[in-house]
């Protein structure tokens, strides 16, 4: 017996967007038998995995503050995905945010005045854009594979950052730790929610999801960030240009990756440090997919992937798992996705490979 | 062992093939409906029916592809189960395709010796093609290249590949439909070389007058069922016609010849263009103009220049200066596909999934695709969901289009109906100018007549229309006047009521000599506005 694989003649629309709560759940499975294969309470595993961290106001506030960025990047990481432009490098563009914010947040040090922050903010955007720009140029002139290309600027970005910190940024009285100074009052975000850490961040990543959903769903630029995405031939037949695509979806990925780059500096750390994000950049790919790239759906998506960055801290805590469950929770979440949706588009058959009519004395069950 | 067979032993010969109430089922649709057949030995039976009758679900279920719910089938008057292709092959059963599956960078030895089953060394393999290829008039070098060769030469591997497998039963889905009508002729000579050979053939065309021609029986399918089985020779074409689609055929209203000499509403001079990939066609000096009003028909073989021209008419590949293309007076051989479309050309390309339309998307969102500038869809950047919704529908009611709604991905619709949905979207923009290529490629003759009408009818009211199709009748139906592209060069244009079919078929077959007797054809083209 042979199996083969089919593409399903319809797409059954219910089972697409069955598909992601079909991976959660076998990722909750797996990880309770990866418990008790090492030797962990299973039951206690996934309670404090999975459920512990939602039952305080703190908790919540911490899932927040997390999935804001996550929703932010994978907003823009949608938009791309649509009209088929891979921006891998979403880590590497936040990097650049956060260094772009961060530097004016350093150069006001000590300036009090309400535009310091807006100032912070637009530039994070212009940081993250300018490095989208290189791969969005190389693709639009040269028709470089961008997955490449901004992948490998994130390698870049972050040891530029550690230049900077570990160099010229470095705080005089900071005992020659890599760090900047602690920004000032004015360049930290206001806190939404007294008494925690969630900042003006999470509303903003909110009010993204649900403009790139108009936008998307809406607008002409959606329709056509849509069909480049589909049917390229098509795109062209109805005169879309295809450059112009790669440059709007580059430039909105890489921005909203650098204001969320900003926005951790300017919010919990509070600093520029070596290593300012738990590969947000990289976790925001799974969140696009997870919330099927619609900006709505981004935001359940944004927030499960944020259950799994605290809850990976309160299980090293509570049951003493080691720290890298965090990335085997992720990695096996995104794995169970794609092979739902996989098994969604295909069918695997059994079949027995062709032979004589004559040999066979009945007729094959279809 | 087959092409030595002889039809009848005895008084009632035994059909080579029958079927007996074949009944397949999809999802939502019974494809097949308790469909009987029988092919007797050396016989041409043809096999008639609307795009959707279920005609290609029946020959996928002959050559094993597919698998029947229900139903016998019986070969030599034994019953068989056909698991795959294979198992077709060997009881010698040959199935020549639509579109051919040909490696263009291979040699035509190449391309057979992975059809053919049984492994053999490449020289005797040679031979047996050369052998094959005298024997049945189908000259055919084995070392060239198929990207060298014409759609017919191309036709003959796929005849010669089968024919080594000596078939008893040959089944041939639209064979002539990319054809020149000389290499029609020479393919029904070795048809019927086969026939007397003993080979059966199930033919399956829309061509009515090409069954008359060939067939000795035939079958007439609609919507899955068999509706009648009747001797073409008996027939008319218009009566087979009217089996198949179930109703009164609609006959094409001709208006009455224009006045002369208005001022072309699109002039394509001296138009030059590079092919953009290995396999491509280069454009050469093209030239031609058309008057409002005016049906303007390009001919050829498929793959000498049709898509790059259409793509360089209507902006999706650029012209080299701006006056290469004009459009009522305004040059746009520099303007893309969205300038364009704003100057008044619409467009329908060959293709209707994923060029034309895009599949996933709804019938409202395939109007936005081409219609939103024109039939100003946008309000500062938003679409107006409710107008598209509106104008769909419209074209959906104006041309008789079947869909549950304006819902329905596009992808959903069979391809008559898809096409009649394209055809419409365009003409109810009232364009200036409208290129189309190959509108009825692949539909049904009742939506062919509705998208000739409304051709007709468009040009009426004073648009420019330019035809591009391999279909020689479509043009001669519908076009004032013609041209033949061969090797991405145009030839003159001729006034179809006075053409030669002769004369086109050779320029279709590429016989340049006839063409040089007229000096720059091209370019003079457009003074013999009709």
């Amino acid at each position: 017996m042979l199996p083969r694989i089919e593409r399903r003649r319809e797409l059954d629309h219910r089972m697409f967007y069955l598909s992601p709560v079909l991976a959660v759940a076998l990722t909750i499975v797996t990880g309770f038998l990866l418990f008790l294969a090492m030797g962990y309470d299973p039951l206690q595993g996934v309670f404090h995995f999975f459920v512990s961290p939602l039952l305080s106001g703190y908790g919540l506030a911490e899932l927040g503050l997390k999935a804001g960025p996550l929703i932010l990047i994978g907003v823009g990481l949608a938009l791309g995905f649509r009209a088929n432009v891979w921006n891998i490098g979403a880590e590497g563009q936040l990097t650049m945010g956060a260094v772009a914010g961060g530097g004016i947040a350093l150069a006001l040090w000590g300036v009090d005045g309400f535009w310091v922050l807006p100032l912070m903010c637009l530039a994070g955007i212009l940081g993250g854009m300018a490095y989208a720009a290189i791969p969005a140029f190389l693709k639009a002139r040269f028709d470089v594979n961008e997955i490449l290309t901004s992948l490998m600027l994130t390698y870049v970005a972050t040891l530029f950052l550690s230049m900077l910190v570990y160099g010229p940024w470095r705080d005089p009285m900071g005992f020659n730790f890599p760090q900047s100074r602690m920004f000032t009052e004015s360049a930290i975000l206001p806190v939404v929610l007294a008494g925690t850490r969630l900042h003006l961040g999470v509303i903003v990543a909110l009010l993204v999801a649900v403009t790139g959903w108009v936008l998307m769903t809406r607008t002409i630029i959606g329709f056509q960030i849509r069909v480049v995405g589909q049917a390229p031939a098509a795109a062209a037949f109805a005169g879309f240009s295809r450059t112009r695509m790669i440059w709007l979806t580059l430039m909105t990925s890489g921005g909203l990756a650098g204001l969320a780059g900003l926005f951790e500096v300017a919010g919990p750390i509070g600093q520029l440090i070596p290593v300012i994000t738990p590969g947000y950049g990289f976790t925001a790919i799974i969140v696009a997919f997870l919330g099927r790239l619609n900006p709505l759906g981004i935001i359940p998506a944004g927030l499960i992937m944020a259950l799994s960055y605290i809850g990976g801290e309160n299980a090293q805590v509570e049951v003493g798992t080691p720290q890298a469950m965090t990335g085997v929770f992720q990695g096996m979440l995104l794995f169970f996705l794609l092979a739902s949706d996989f098994l969604v588009r295909y069918r695997i058959r059994l079949q027995a490979p062709g032979t004589p009519a004559a040999a066979r004395a009945e007729a094959p069950a279809e | 062992m087959a092409t030595a067979m002889n039809g009848g032993d005895g008084a009632v010969a035994t059909p080579r093939l029958e079927l007996r109430g074949i009944s397949k089922k999809f999802p939502g649709v019974l494809a097949n409906d308790r469909v009987s057949l029988s092919v007797a030995p050396g016989e041409i039976h043809a096999l008639l029916g609307e795009n959707g009758a279920g005609k290609s679900t029946l020959v996928k279920m002959i050559y094993g592809v597919l698998h029947p719910d229900a139903g016998e089938m019986f070969w030599h008057g034994e019953p068989v189960t056909v698991p795959d292709p294979h198992t077709a092959r060997k009881l010698g059963i040959g199935l020549i395709f639509q579109h051919f599956s040909l490696f263009e960078a291979m040699t035509v030895l190449e391309n057979i010796a992975l059809g053919v089953d049984d492994a053999t060394d490449m020289k005797s393999l040679a031979q047996r093609v050369r052998d094959v290829s005298r024997a049945y008039g189908l000259p055919l070098d084995p070392h060239r290249e198929v990207h060298t060769l014409s759609v017919g030469e191309r036709q003959r591997i796929e005849i010669v590949r089968c024919l080594l497998q000596s078939p008893q039963l040959l089944i041939m889905d639209e064979p002539t439909s990319v054809l020149t009508p000389q290499e029609v002729e020479r393919l029904f000579e070795t048809l019927r070389q086969l026939s007397k050979e003993g080979v059966s053939i199930l033919y399956i065309s829309h061509k009515l007058e090409e069954i008359k021609a060939l067939c000795d029986r035939a079958t007439i399918l609609r919507g899955g069922r068999v509706v009648a089985e009747c001797d073409p020779e008996k027939e008319t074409a218009k009566s087979m016609a009217q089996m198949m689609i179930g109703a009164e055929l609609r006959t094409l209203s001709r208006r009455a010849p224009r006045g002369e000499s208005r001022e072309a509403r699109l002039k394509v001079k001296g138009l030059n263009l590079e092919a953009d990939h290995a396999f491509g066609v280069s454009l050469k000096d093209i030239g031609f103009a058309v008057a409002p009003g005016e049906i303007f028909g390009i001919a050829g073989v498929a793959g000498n220049g049709q898509t790059e021209l259409f793509e360089a008419l209507t902006g999706e590949r650029i012209a080299a200066m701006p006056h290469d293309v004009t459009i009522d007076g305004k040059p746009a051989g520099r303007l893309g596909a969205a300038a364009r479309r704003r100057l008044g050309m619409c467009s329908v390309p060959e293709e209707r999934n994923g060029h034309a339309a895009v599949p996933e998307m709804t019938l409202v969102e395939n109007f936005v695709l081409s219609g939103y500038r024109r039939m100003k869809l946008l309000r500062r950047g938003f679409l107006r969901a409710d107008a598209a919704a509106e104008l769909a529908g419209r074209v959906v009611e104006k041309f008789n289009v079947k869909t549950p709604g304006t819902g329905a991905s596009a992808g959903s619709l069979s391809g008559g109906n898809l096409q009649k949905y394209i055809v419409g979207r365009e003409i109810v923009q009232e364009p200036g100018v409208l290129v189309v290529s190959q509108p009825t490629w692949g539909v049904d003759a009742g939506a062919a007549t509705a998208i000739h009408q409304a051709l007709f009818t468009l040009a009426e009211k004073g648009t420019a229309v330019v035809v591009i199709s391999q279909d020689l009748d479509e043009l001669l139906t519908l076009s004032d006047r013609l041209a033949v592209i061969n090797l991405g060069t145009l030839s003159r244009s001729m006034v179809t009521a006075e053409a030669s079919i002769d004369e086109i078929g050779l320029l279709m077959g590429g016989l340049h000599g006839m063409t040089e007797h007229q000096p720059a054809h091209g370019r003079k083209g457009g003074a013999h506005v009709a």
